[in-house]
């Protein structure tokens, strides 16, 4: 489904070149692909590499077998691909209704009840919410689940999320497993997250470890998940 | 109606677009009723609460609402249709004991002409004791013609003692020149809520002048002015609270410049009393990046964002 192919992304820091991503190529094919390694390995700029935030010094990105890397984020958008952000932006006069109308689609207004299905998934008592702007009145555990339910509104058939458990709270984080266990059962697409946790990490059908901007390791659950918990007390990022 | 497209419709079409533009009135509303329209007062009601006297020294009305009176409205809305017309009203609100209304007044200007047209509306509203207003305020301005349509409205407002006073200020669009005073004075336990929410584009320029003077022990304020300059538009916005008793203010200018759009944000807040709490924020500054981005995901395009967050932050 997805293919990155020598992807390398520098960026300019006090007028040296400095180089974030080298030369990294991996695949998506599998349901639930989890991204994982230190902090500061390049893991999110992957993400937004992928999505067409970021734009790729040089190498290619394939999506069904078509060559994305010029395309713009609306358009990777509007060909199948979503985008969970790690810190959920904010908006002032936005609703949630709004936004969960805007996921589902344009020109398809969508109806009370269709809007509430969504953020009964993540378990938000729903009603109450709607008409709730996204701003700093909701906790951090909120717009999470908010972000979380628009992507499950989009429905596309790759769905990118970046550490979607930072910040919220360990509540949350336990409902937010299961959301994506039902995701992994039912899903049609891939889902691809970038995370640090145990538990998402045991969902997963391939991981990939990113460390110093390079592909450290890459294979399935049971090859890779076994090595990365013996160097748990080496490495707290693994901890849950 | 869309800008010049109704050149050839009688006044009473023109009228009735700009009610429901400025009071989203499609027809005569419910409780007490005053309309003005090209300089003149055409129609009114009263209720057994609530009574609108002509004024014998200036143009323009009293709105008398007796002490205890729940659950009224009361319109005013004006409306211009003439070329070079300036027209200046005064009215005066007076808010009897326990009263708790809610009063709808507007502006809007069709001028086709080459000469400007304008409407100086100056209210004053006098509060009694542990009354309650809601207050709505828009304006409104369309037309082709080469003259401006200027709106300077003057508001001011007397609080006394647990009174609380709530103002919505909106101008949308059309309105090339304005220039807003509010000035309003607290007594004890008194509370004003102002938020106004600007649009702004082309050459139009707006001013905002806030002053509020808390004077009574536990008076309270809070003013917020949300803005969107764009094209070459300017605004500004200035905000003075003095706090004179032991009392709470909080002012906020939050801007959106886009294109060449300029604001200018001049918060002043003075403590002259130990037991003075006062805020000022100001936030300037174009559409959030990320904001567009997020939207992006979404599938929309890069101005669809733009349109979508400018809507939200104006609804």
């Amino acid at each position: 489904m997805l293919e990155l192919q020598n992807i390398s992304f520098f960026i300019e820091e006090d007028g040296r070149k400095k180089e974030i991503i080298k030369d990294v190529s991996f695949r998506v094919d599998e349901k639930f692909v989890v991204i994982t390694g230190p902090n500061g390995g390049g893991k999110s700029t992957i993400a937004k590499l992928i999505m067409g935030i970021e734009k790729p010094s040089s190498g290619k990105i394939f999506f069904k077998g078509k060559d994305i890397t010029g395309l713009s984020v609306t358009e990777r958008a509007n060909i199948g691909m979503s985008f969970a952000f790690q810190q959920p932006v904010k908006f002032k006069g936005i609703k949630v209704f709004d936004l969960i109308s805007l996921a589902v689609g344009k020109g398809s207004p969508i109806s009370v009840e269709e809007a509430c299905a969504y953020l009964l998934e993540v378990g938000l008592c729903a009603k109450e919410y709607l008409d709730r702007e996204v701003d700093d009145s909701l906790s951090g555990g909120e717009l999470k689940r908010i972000e979380i339910a628009m992507m499950m509104a989009r429905g596309t058939e790759l769905s990118i999320l970046d550490e979607p458990e930072a910040g919220i709270d360990l509540w949350s984080f336990q409902n937010l497993i299961k959301v994506f266990e039902r995701m992994h059962d039912v899903g049609k697409g891939s889902i691809l997250i970038i995370s640090h946790q145990e538990r998402i990490l045991n969902v997963a059908d391939k991981i990939i470890v990113i460390e110093n901007g390079k592909v450290s390791k890459d294979g399935t659950k049971e090859k890779i998940l076994p090595g990365l918990l013996s160097e748990l007390d080496s490495c707290e990022h693994f901890a849950i | 109606m869309d800008k010049g497209k109704h050149e050839n419709y009688s006044k009473e079409d023109i009228y009735k677009n700009l009610l429901v533009q400025v009071a989203d009135l499609h027809e005569r509303p419910q409780g007490a009723y005053n309309l003005r329209a090209d300089g003149e007062g055409v129609d009114r009601e009263t209720t057994a609460n609530i009574n609108i006297i002509t004024k014998k020294d200036n143009p323009g009305i009293d709105i008398i609402i007796k002490p205890n009176t729940k659950n009224e409205s009361v319109h005013i809305p004006v409306v211009i249709s003439k070329s070079g017309m300036e027209d200046l009203v005064y009215n005066d609100f007076y808010i009897g004991e326990n009263a708790d209304v809610t009063i709808i007044a507007g502006c809007a200007i069709h001028n086709s002409g080459a000469e400007n047209s304008g409407h100086d509306g100056i209210h004053r509203f006098f509060l009694e004791k542990n009354s309650k207003v809601e207050y709505i305020e828009k304006h409104y301005g369309e037309g082709s013609g080469g003259g401006k349509r200027i709106l300077n409205p003057t508001t001011i407002i007397e609080l006394k003692e647990g009174s609380y006073m709530k103002m919505d200020s909106f101008q949308i669009q059309g309105v090339d020149a304005t220039k807003r005073d509010t000035k309003a004075v607290l007594g004890a336990g008194a509370t004003l809520i102002i938020t106004e929410k600007i649009m702004t584009d082309g050459e139009q320029y707006a001013e905002t002048n806030f002053e509020v003077e808390l004077n009574g022990e536990d008076s309270a304020t809070h003013l917020v002015s949300r803005s969107v300059a764009k094209g070459n538009s300017k605004q500004v916005f200035l905000s003075r609270v003095n706090g004179n008793n032991k009392c709470n203010g909080h002012t906020e200018c939050d801007a959106i410049i886009m294109d060449n759009g300029i604001v200018t944000a001049i918060p002043e807040v003075t403590s002259n009393h130990i037991d003075a709490s006062l805020i000022h924020e100001a936030v300037i500054g174009k559409i959030a990046g990320e904001q567009l981005v997020k939207l992006m995901t979404l599938g929309l395009s890069e101005k669809e964002a733009e349109v979508q967050i400018i809507n939200g932050f104006m609804k």
